[in-house]
C-alpha cells in the first residue's frame, strides 16, 4: 500500500510536518523533526527512481479523479532525477544547518526558521513531481515565497539581506506572473492544464499566435527563476546575504527545480516540432548561455567577499546548464541532467565550507580567509577540492559535466562553442585560486586565534566532497540516469 | 449590447484607476484607489457570472489589502520617493510586453464563444457531473475544494507559508502589550457603537459564508477574511491590546498551522480507507456523502488558516505602530 502512494508521500509528507513543526516551540524539536522528514523524503525519492527506472513511468491521481479533469503526479526518470537532488541536498543540509542556523538567525526565530525550511522543500520538490502546469505554478509560489523569508532571515548578520531578499521578491513575483499569463493563455487554446494533454493538444496549435506568445511568456517567466543571463541580477544578493545554510539548500536546489520546468515545457510540452523551439534555442539560449559562461565568471574574479563570487560562477554555471538544452540533442540533454546533479554536489561543498569560514569569523573575504590553509585545515582542503570540480579537473563531477558539453558541440559540429567551454572554465581557475593563495600562501592577521569548524559541519561538507570524487571517477550510474531522462525529453526510444 | 456596453465602461475605469495610480505620488491615495480598483475588478467578475472570485477579490482586494496597506504607510513615509534611475529602459520592456499581449489576442478564441476549448474539454464534465459525482450545487466549490482541491491545499499552504514569514520577519519586532493604555479612539463614541454592533452581523456572515459555499457562493477563503475582518475592525477602534486579550497571538498562531493540518489531514483519512490522497468519498457511507463532509471539512481548514494569517499579520503591522493621534484622523 505504501509503495502505491510514494508519489503522494513525497510531498505529503514535508507538507503536513511544516504546519507541524510551527507547534514546536524549542528549535531543537523542529530541527529534528525538519532531519527526520527529509531523511525519509529522500529515502522515498530514491525508491521512486529505482521504481521509474526499472518500470517506466508512474502516474498517481490525486483525489483519484482522472486527468485531465484532476490533477495528476506523473514521475518519470527526469522528474525522479531531479527529485533526488533536491530531497538529497535538503537532507544534507540538516545536520549542517543546526550550528550554523543558530548562530546567524536570531534565537527566537530559529523554530520556525524549520517550519519555512520544511515549506520550502515542499514546494520544490511539488513543483517537479507533478503533471499539472498550475499545480506547479502553486508549488512555484510556496517554494519562492518561504525562499524570499530564509533570505531575509540573514538580517541579523547583514541588514542588506533585507533589500536582496525584497529584489528577490519582487523579480520572482514577476517571472511566476510571466509563468502564469503563460499557462493562462495556453489554457485558452486548448482547455487543459494537465501537460501530457497540453502537449497533444498543442499539435497543430504550431501557427496560433496565442500559443505562441504564451510560450513567450513561460519561457521568459522561468528564464527569470533560473537566473537566465541577463536576468540574473537578484541572485548574487540573495546567495551572499542569506545566511549560510540556507545559501547552500537554494544555490544546490532552486535553480535546479527552475531548469527542470524549462526542459519539461519545452521539449515535453511544447516538443521539439514546435516551430520557434529551433529558433529559441539556436539564437537566444546559445548566446546567452556563452554571456553567462564568459561575463558572469569574469565579475566573480573582481569579488572581495567569497559567497557572492561563488554567487556569480553560479550564473556562470547556469549558463552551461543552458548551453546543454540548446544543442537540443540528447548527448546535450544528458549533459544539462547530469550538471544539474554535479553543480548541486560542487556548489554545495564550496558554499558549506564558506558557511564554516562565517561561523568562525564572522564573514568570508578573500581579506579573512588569509591563512586559514593553516587555521582550519579541513575547510580550506574542502573548498580546495570543491572548486577543483568546479574548474572540472578530471576525477572529479565537474569534469564529467564538461565532457558532456563538449561531447555535444562536437557532435552538433559547432567545435567554437567547445573552446569557449574550455577557456570559460580558465576563468574558474582565476578566482578560485584567488582564495587559495590567500588561505595557504598569506599569513593570518596578528592576534587570530581561529579554531576549526565543529564535525557537525565538517563531516556533510566532506560528504559532498566525497560525493564530488566519487561520482567524478564512477560517473555510470549518473551518466545512465541523464541519458534515459535527456532520451524521454526528446521523445528518442531508449 | 448593454452587456458589451458595460464590460466596456468597467474596463475603461480599470484602466483609468490604474493610470490614476501610476501618475499619483501621495501613498495615501495611491491606497485608496487600488481599493477602487479591486472593487471595479470585482465588479466587472460579477458581471462575468464569477461571483466566487469576485466575493474574494472583493473581500481580500478591496478589503483586507486596504488596511494592511494602511497600517504599512503608518509605519513608513506617505510620499513616495523621486525615481532616481532612468526609466526609459522598464517603460521599453514594459511596452513590448504589452504588445506581446495584444499580439497574443490576435488568434484568441472570441469573448463567450461556446466552441472554445475552455468550454469543450474539461468543463462539460464539471458542469453535468458535479450533481451526480460530488452531490453539490455550485461547480465552483466541487473544482476548487475537490477536482482540483490539491492546488487548493496547494494554495492554502501559500497562505500558510506568507504568515509564517510575516511571524519570523515582522512579529519578533513586536512591543509587548504595555498594559492598560489608552487608546486614540476611546472617545470616538460612535465609532464605538457603531463597530460594537457591526461586529456580530460580520461574524455570523462570516459563518454563513464558510458553511454555505457548497450552496452559494463563497467558501474558506471569503470566509476566513470576513471574519478576520471583524477581528481586526475590533483592533482598529479598541486598540491592539484589546484585541489581543480577546485572541492572543500564540492562539492565532496555532489556527494558523491547525487550518493546514486539517486539510491536509483529511487527504491522509482516504489512506486508511484504501484510497487516494484527498479522495472524500473514502469519508462517508456514499461517495456523494463522503464528499460533502470532505469539502465541508477542508472549506473550515482554509477558513482557519486564512483568517489567522490574517489576523496575525494586522497584529504584526499593528504592533510596531505608535498609536495613532486624533489629529491625523
Amino acid at each position: 500500500m505504501i509503495a502505491y502512494h510514494l508519489p503522494i508521500l513525497q510531498i505529503v509528507v514535508p507538507l503536513i510536518a511544516a504546519p507541524l513543526s510551527a507547534f514546536c516551540r524549542r528549535a531543537g524539536m523542529a530541527w529534528y523533526l525538519a532531519l527526520i522528514i527529509c531523511a525519509a523524503s529522500f529515502a522515498i525519492s530514491v525508491a521512486l527512481l529505482v521504481r521509474v527506472l526499472d518500470e517506466g513511468h508512474i502516474s498517481y491521481l490525486l483525489g483519484n479523479w482522472a486527468a485531465p479533469w484532476g490533477i495528476e503526479y506523473r514521475i518519470d526518470a527526469v522528474n525522479a532525477f531531479v527529485l533526488l537532488i533536491i530531497s538529497g541536498m535538503g537532507t544534507m543540509v540538516l545536520p549542517y544547518a543546526r550550528v550554523s542556523i543558530a548562530d546567524e538567525i536570531e534565537p527566537h526565530n530559529q523554530a520556525l526558521f524549520y517550519t519555512c525550511y520544511l515549506l520550502c522543500f515542499a514546494g520544490l520538490l511539488g513543483m517537479v513531481i507533478t503533471g499539472d502546469a498550475f499545480n506547479a505554478f502553486v508549488f512555484m509560489e510556496i517554494s519562492s515565497l518561504a525562499t524570499y523569508v530564509l533570505v531575509a532571515l540573514g538580517a541579523k548578520r547583514d541588514r542588506r539581506a533585507l533589500s536582496a531578499a525584497f529584489t528577490y521578491l519582487v523579480m520572482g513575483t514577476i517571472g511566476a506572473t510571466f509563468f502564469v499569463i503563460g499557462i493562462g493563455l495556453v489554457y485558452m487554446v486548448t482547455g487543459t492544464l494537465n501537460m501530457a494533454d497540453l502537449a497533444a493538444r498543442l499539435q497543430g496549435l504550431e501557427q496560433n499566435r496565442t500559443a505562441l506568445v504564451a510560450f513567450a511568456f513561460i519561457v521568459t517567466g522561468i528564464g527569470l527563476k533560473l537566473a537566465l543571463f541577463p536576468m540574473h541580477l537578484w541572485l548574487p544578493n540573495a546567495y551572499a546575504f542569506a545566511p549560510s545554510a540556507v545559501t547552500v539548500f537554494i544555490a544546490a536546489t532552486a535553480t535546479k527545480a527552475a531548469v527542470y520546468l524549462m526542459l519539461r515545457f519545452l521539449f515535453t510540452v511544447f516538443g521539439t516540432d514546435y516551430n520557434v523551439l529551433g529558433l529559441t534555442l539556436t539564437y537566444m539560449f546559445t548566446p546567452l548561455a556563452l554571456a553567462a559562461m564568459f561575463a558572469a565568471s569574469t565579475v566573480a574574479i573582481f569579488q572581495f567577499e567569497i559567497k557572492r563570487m561563488l554567487a556569480y560562477s553560479s550564473v556562470a554555471q547556469l549558463g552551461y546548464t543552458v548551453l546543454g538544452i540548446s544543442f537540443a540533442s540528447v548527448t546535450g540533454l544528458t549533459a544539462t541532467m547530469i550538471h544539474l546533479f554535479n553543480h548541486a554536489l560542487m556548489k554545495g561543498a564550496l558554499f558549506m565550507a564558506v558557511g564554516a569560514i562565517v561561523l568562525r569569523h564572522g564573514a568570508a573575504t578573500i581579506d579573512s580567509v588569509r591563512g586559514l590553509g593553516r587555521t582550519m585545515p579541513w575547510t580550506m582542503a574542502a573548498f580546495v577540492a570543491g572548486g577543483l570540480s568546479l574548474i572540472g579537473v578530471p576525477l572529479t563531477v565537474g569534469f564529467i559535466s564538461k565532457w558532456y558539453l563538449v561531447a555535444a558541440s562536437l557532435e552538433s559540429g559547432r567545435w567554437p562553442i567547445a573552446v569557449l567551454i574550455v577557456l570559460s572554465s580558465l576563468i574558474g581557475v582565476i578566482y578560485i585560486w584567488r582564495v587559495i593563495e590567500a588561505a595557504y600562501l598569506e599569513k593570518p592577521p596578528e592576534g587570530r586565534t581561529a579554531r576549526e569548524a565543529p564535525l557537525s559541519m565538517l563531516i556533510p561538507t566532506w560528504g559532498l566532497v566525497g560525493a564530488n570524487i566519487y561520482f567524478g571517477i564512477d560517473a555510470e550510474l549518473t551518466s545512465r540516469v541523464a541519458g534515459a531522462a535527456a532520451r524521454l525529453l526528446l521523445w528518442v526510444a531508449p | 449590447m448593454i452587456d458589451t456596453t458595460i464590460n466596456f465602461a468597467l474596463l475603461l475605469f480599470l484602466a483609468a484607476t490604474a493610470f490614476s495610480i501610476l501618475r499619483r505620488t501621495t501613498l495615501f491615495s495611491v491606497v485608496m484607489l487600488s481599493g477602487v480598483f479591486s472593487f471595479v475588478s470585482a465588479l466587472l467578475l460579477v458581471h462575468l457570472d464569477a461571483v466566487d472570485v469576485a466575493f474574494t477579490e472583493a473581500a481580500v482586494g478591496a478589503g483586507i489589502s486596504t488596511v494592511l496597506m494602511l497600517s504599512t504607510l503608518a509605519l513608513t513615509a506617505r510620499h513616495e520617493a523621486p525615481a532616481s534611475r532612468s526609466r526609459a529602459l522598464p517603460l521599453i520592456v514594459v511596452f513590448l510586453t504589452g504588445l506581446a499581449l495584444i499580439y497574443g489576442t490576435l488568434d484568441m478564441p472570441h469573448f463567450g464563444d461556446p466552441s472554445a476549448p475552455v468550454h469543450t474539454h474539461v468543463a462539460p464534465r464539471y458542469i453535468t457531473a458535479t450533481a451526480t459525482e460530488i452531490g453539490i450545487p455550485n461547480i465552483v466549490t466541487a473544482v476548487l475544494a475537490s477536482y482540483r482541491g490539491f492546488d487548493t491545499l496547494g494554495e492554502t499552504t501559500v497562505i500558510f507559508t506568507a504568515g509564517i514569514g510575516v511571524l519570523l520577519l515582522l512579529a519578533g519586532t513586536i512591543r509587548e502589550p504595555t498594559g492598560l493604555r489608552i487608546t486614540a479612539m476611546d472617545h470616538h463614541l460612535v465609532l464605538r457603537v457603531v463597530t460594537k454592533v457591526l461586529i456580530g452581523p460580520i461574524l455570523l456572515f462570516a459563518l454563513y459564508v464558510q458553511f454555505h459555499g457548497d450552496y452559494g457562493p463563497g467558501g474558506g477563503f471569503q470566509a476566513g477574511v470576513i471574519f478576520a475582518a471583524a477581528f481586526i475592525i475590533y483592533a482598529l477602534v479598541f486598540g491592539l491590546e484589546a484585541a489581543r486579550r480577546a485572541v492572543p497571538g500564540r492562539a492565532v498562531r496555532w489556527i494558523l498551522a491547525a487550518g493546514v493540518l486539517m486539510y491536509g489531514g483529511v487527504g491522509v483519512v482516504s489512506f486508511f480507507f484504501g484510497k487516494n490522497y484527498l479522495d472524500y468519498s473514502a469519508l462517508g457511507a456514499t461517495a456523494t456523502a463522503g464528499q460533502h463532509l470532505g469539502i465541508l471539512l477542508v472549506e473550515f481548514g482554509v477558513g482557519m488558516t486564512v483568517s489567522a494569517v490574517m489576523v496575525s499579520t494586522y497584529y504584526a503591522f499593528a504592533g510596531q505602530n505608535r498609536p495613532i493621534g486624533d489629529e491625523e484622523w
